[in-house]
C-alpha cells in the first residue's frame, strides 16, 4: 500500500509537469489550431538561460544564481520574449495557413531553436544545480515526499487556478475563450486577433517557463533537446484528453503521468525498457474507444 | 505509344531526369559524389513514400521514418552474416539466423514487414480527425523507436549489426527511387488515390459522395509504409552496418522539409524537393568546412547546415505554400499550345526547369 501511494505521488508530480506542458500547447491549439513543436523548446530555452552562455561542460548558473523572486520572472520574461518572437517572424505570416501548415512551420521553428541552442552551448548535456533543497524527503506517516514534487504540485494547481480566474473573470481572458470558440466571429465583434494570440503566446510562454524550472531542479541536467520528450508527452496528453479542451489537456497530461510511472513501477523488469511503446500503445488503444478524447470538446469537430 | 508517354509524361520525365542524374553522376567518377548520390536516391524512395500518404490524404505524418526503420531492420535480419546473428542476434526465428538470403528477399521483407505494422496501427490512427492522426503517428515513431533500442537479442539494442552486404550503389537506387515514383504516380491516378485526394479537399463532400475516408486513408498509409520500409532496406544495404538512431526526429524533419520544400501536393514537387534539399545541403555543409582565406580557413559555425534549413522550410511555408513545383505536376514544355486543354496546362511548363536540376 505504502509503495503504491509513493508510486502514485510520483505518478501525480511526473503528471504536473505533462499536465502544465500540455496547457500550454492546448491554449494555442484552441485558439489558433496550431499545434506547437516548438513548445517543448520554449522550455529547453527557459532552463538555458538560466546558466552562463558558453560551450564549456560545465555550467555556471548566471540567472539562477539569482534571488527567487528576480529569478522567476526573468526567466518567464526571456521565454515569453521568444514565444513572442517565433509568433511575430513565423506563426503570424501563416495566419491564414491550414493547420498541418502550421504544424509543419512550428516543426520548423523547433529544429531552428534546437541546433542554436547547440551552436551556442554545445551539444553535451551539462549538470545544473538549482536549489538542491528542494530534494529533501519529509516524511508524512510512513510516505516519504520529497519536497519538490509537493512543490511542482503546488505551482501546478496555483497556475491552473490563476489561468482559470484568468479566463474566467478578466476581459482579456474573456476574449480569448471567445476566440477559441469561433475565432472569426470573434474578430468580427471587435476582439483583435493579433492581441489574443499574442497574449496566448506569451502565457504559454510562462507555462514553458515554470516548466523549465521545475524540470530543470528536478532532473539537474540541461540538454539541447530536454523539451523534446515532455512536448512530445504533452501532444499525446493532448489528443487524449481531447484537442481543444482545456480541462481535457490537464486530464491527458496526467492520465500519461500515471501511465508512465505505473508502468515503469509494475511492468515485469524485463519489460521495463519498453514501457514508452507500452504507453504509447495504451495511448492508442484509449483513442481506438474515445477517437475524440477523455473530454470531448464541442468546437473542434468540423462545422459544415 | 505516343498517346500512352503523351498522357503519362509526368512519370517518365521524372524516371528520367533520375537516370540522367545518376548517370552524371557515375560518369564524374567521384567516389564522394556517387555515395551522395545514392543516399538522396534512397531519400528519395522514403520521400516518395512519404507522398503517398502525406500528398493524397492531406494528413502529416511523423511515423513513417519509423516504417523505414522496420524496413531497414527486415533487411538487416535477412542479409546479415549468420555467424553475428547466432551470437548477437539470438532471438531470431532460426530460418533467419542460419540463413543468409539475397538482396531480393531482403528488400521483400523489408516492403512487407513495415506494410503489415502500418495495417496493424493504421486500423487505429486513421479512426482519429487529421491533426489527431498527425500526433498519433508520433506515437508509431516512439513506439519503433522504443522497441527497436531496447530489444537487443533482434535489434543487438542500443550496439550495431554489422556485416550486412552493401550492394546498393547509384544505380540499384536510381532504380528503386523508380519504381517508387512510377508507384506512386499509378496510386494517383488510380480510383483510390481519387477518392482520397477527395477527401483531403473536402471531407464532408467526400463522405457525402460516399468515399469510405478511413478505409482509402489506411491503404495509402499501408502502401507509403512499404514503399518507406523499402527504403529503410536499401538504406540498410548501403550503409552496411545498423543502429537505431538516425531513424527518429533528424531523419523525419529532413524528409519533411524534402516534402514541403518540393510541394506535397504534387508527386513531382516531392522529387523537386529531394533534389532541392539535397543540394542546398551539401552546400551549406561545405560552408561548414569553410574556404581558406590565406592562412585562416573562414566558415560557417557548426549547426549552420540544420539552422538553414530550418529557416529555408520556414520561408517557403510563407512565401511559397505549395513549394517549388506549387502543386502542379512536371510536364514537357510545349511552343504552341493546340487546344484549349493545353492552353490550361501551358503554366506548368515553367516547372520543367525546376524539377530537372543538374547534380
Amino acid at each position: 500500500m505504502i509503495a503504491f501511494l509513493q508510486n502514485l505521488i510520483d505518478a501525480v508530480s511526473l503528471g504536473s509537469i505533462y499536465a502544465l506542458t500540455a496547457l500550454g500547447i492546448g491554449l494555442l491549439f484552441g485558439i489558433l489550431r496550431l499545434i506547437n513543436f516548438a513548445h517543448g523548446d520554449y522550455i529547453t530555452i527557459g532552463a538555458y538561460a538560466l546558466i552562463v552562455p558558453s560551450a564549456d561542460v560545465t555550467a555556471r548558473l548566471m540567472i539562477g544564481e539569482l534571488p527567487l523572486v528576480v529569478m522567476t520572472p526573468l526567466i518567464c520574461l526571456i521565454v515569453v520574449v521568444v514565444a513572442l518572437l517565433s509568433d511575430v517572424l513565423v506563426f503570424r505570416p501563416l495566419r491564414r495557413a491550414s493547420s498541418p501548415t502550421l504544424m509543419i512551420a512550428s516543426f520548423a521553428v523547433s529544429y531552428i531553436i534546437q541546433n542554436g541552442v547547440m551552436m551556442f552551448y554545445g551539444a553535451r548535456p551539462k549538470a545544473v544545480d538549482l536549489w538542491s533543497g528542494a530534494n529533501t524527503q519529509i516524511l508524512i506517516g510512513d510516505l516519504r515526499v520529497p519536497m519538490l514534487q509537493l512543490i511542482i504540485l503546488v505551482v501546478t494547481l496555483v497556475l491552473m487556478a490563476a489561468l482559470t480566474l484568468f479566463l474566467r473573470k478578466t476581459p482579456y481572458g474573456i476574449q480569448m475563450r471567445a476566440a477559441a470558440e469561433d475565432f472569426r466571429m470573434a474578430t468580427y465583434l471587435g476582439v483583435r486577433g493579433n492581441l489574443v494570440i499574442g497574449l496566448a503566446f506569451a502565457i504559454s510562454g510562462i507555462l514553458a517557463a515554470a516548466v523549465s524550472l521545475l524540470y530543470t531542479t528536478q532532473s539537474g541536467s540541461l540538454s539541447h533537446t530536454m523539451g523534446l520528450p515532455l512536448a512530445l508527452f504533452a501532444f499525446v496528453a493532448v489528443v487524449v484528453g481531447g484537442m481543444g479542451s482545456l480541462v481535457g489537456a490537464v486530464v491527458g497530461g496526467f492520465a500519461i503521468g500515471i501511465i508512465v510511472t505505473m508502468l515503469q513501477a509494475y511492468l515485469p523488469p524485463e519489460l521495463r525498457a519498453f514501457r514508452d511503446a507500452f504507453a504509447f500503445a495504451f495511448v492508442i488503444l484509449v483513442l481506438l474507444v474515445r477517437p475524440a478524447g477523455l473530454v470531448p470538446s464541442r468546437t473542434t469537430f468540423e462545422r459544415v | 505509344m505516343r498517346d500512352f508517354l503523351i498522357r503519362h509524361q509526368t512519370p517518365a520525365l521524372l524516371v528520367a531526369g533520375l537516370v540522367i542524374a545518376a548517370a552524371l553522376g557515375v560518369l564524374t567518377g567521384n567516389e564522394t559524389a556517387q555515395v551522395t548520390l545514392t543516399e538522396m536516391f534512397i531519400r528519395l524512395v522514403v520521400v516518395i513514400g512519404l507522398w503517398v500518404f502525406i500528398g493524397n490524404s492531406g494528413i502529416i505524418s511523423f511515423g513513417h521514418i519509423g516504417f523505414m526503420g522496420i524496413g531497414a531492420y527486415a533487411a538487416a535480419w535477412a542479409t546479415a552474416e549468420p555467424s553475428f546473428k547466432q551470437i548477437m542476434l539470438s532471438g531470431l526465428p532460426v530460418f533467419l539466423q542460419e540463413n543468409q538470403y539475397p538482396f531480393v528477399f531482403a528488400i521483400l521483407g523489408a516492403t512487407l514487414l513495415p506494410a503489415l505494422v502500418a495495417l496493424l496501427l493504421g486500423a487505429a490512427l486513421m479512426r482519429l480527425a487529421g491533426t489527431a492522426a498527425s500526433i498519433a503517428t508520433f506515437a508509431v515513431l516512439m513506439i519503433v523507436n522504443s522497441v527497436y533500442a531496447n530489444w537487443d537479442s533482434v535489434t543487438a539494442g542500443s550496439s550495431s549489426i554489422i556485416g550486412i552486404p552493401t550492394v546498393v550503389g547509384p544505380w540499384v537506387a536510381v532504380g528503386f527511387a523508380a519504381g517508387a515514383v512510377i508507384t506512386a504516380y499509378l496510386f494517383q491516378i488510380s480510383r483510390l488515390g481519387l477518392m482520397l485526394r477527395a477527401s483531403r479537399d473536402d471531407e464532408v463532400a467526400a463522405r457525402a459522395s460516399a468515399v469510405e475516408v478511413k478505409r482509402m486513408r489506411l491503404v495509402a498509409f499501408v502502401l507509403s509504409a512499404a514503399i518507406a520500409g523499402a527504403g529503410g532496406g536499401l538504406y540498410a544495404q548501403f550503409l552496411g552496418i545498423l543502429t537505431v538512431d538516425p531513424f527518429y526526429l533528424g531523419l523525419t524533419f529532413i524528409t519533411l522539409a524534402m516534402l514541403v520544400v518540393g510541394g506535397m501536393s504534387s508527386l513531382s514537387g516531392a522529387v523537386a524537393g529531394v533534389f532541392a534539399v539535397t543540394i542546398i545541403v551539401e552546400l551549406l555543409r561545405l560552408a561548414e568546412r569553410g574556404v581558406p582565406f590565406g592562412s585562416v580557413t573562414v566558415g560557417l559555425p557548426l549547426g549552420s547546415q540544420e539552422i538553414g534549413l530550418g529557416v529555408l522550410m520556414a520561408l517557403i511555408l510563407i512565401f511559397r505554400p505549395n513549394g517549388l513545383s506549387n502543386g502542379r505536376e512536371l510536364v514537357w514544355p510545349r511552343r504552341a499550345p493546340t487546344d484549349e486543354a493545353a492552353a490550361r496546362k501551358a503554366p506548368s511548363a515553367a516547372l520543367a526547369g525546376e524539377a530537372a536540376p543538374s547534380p
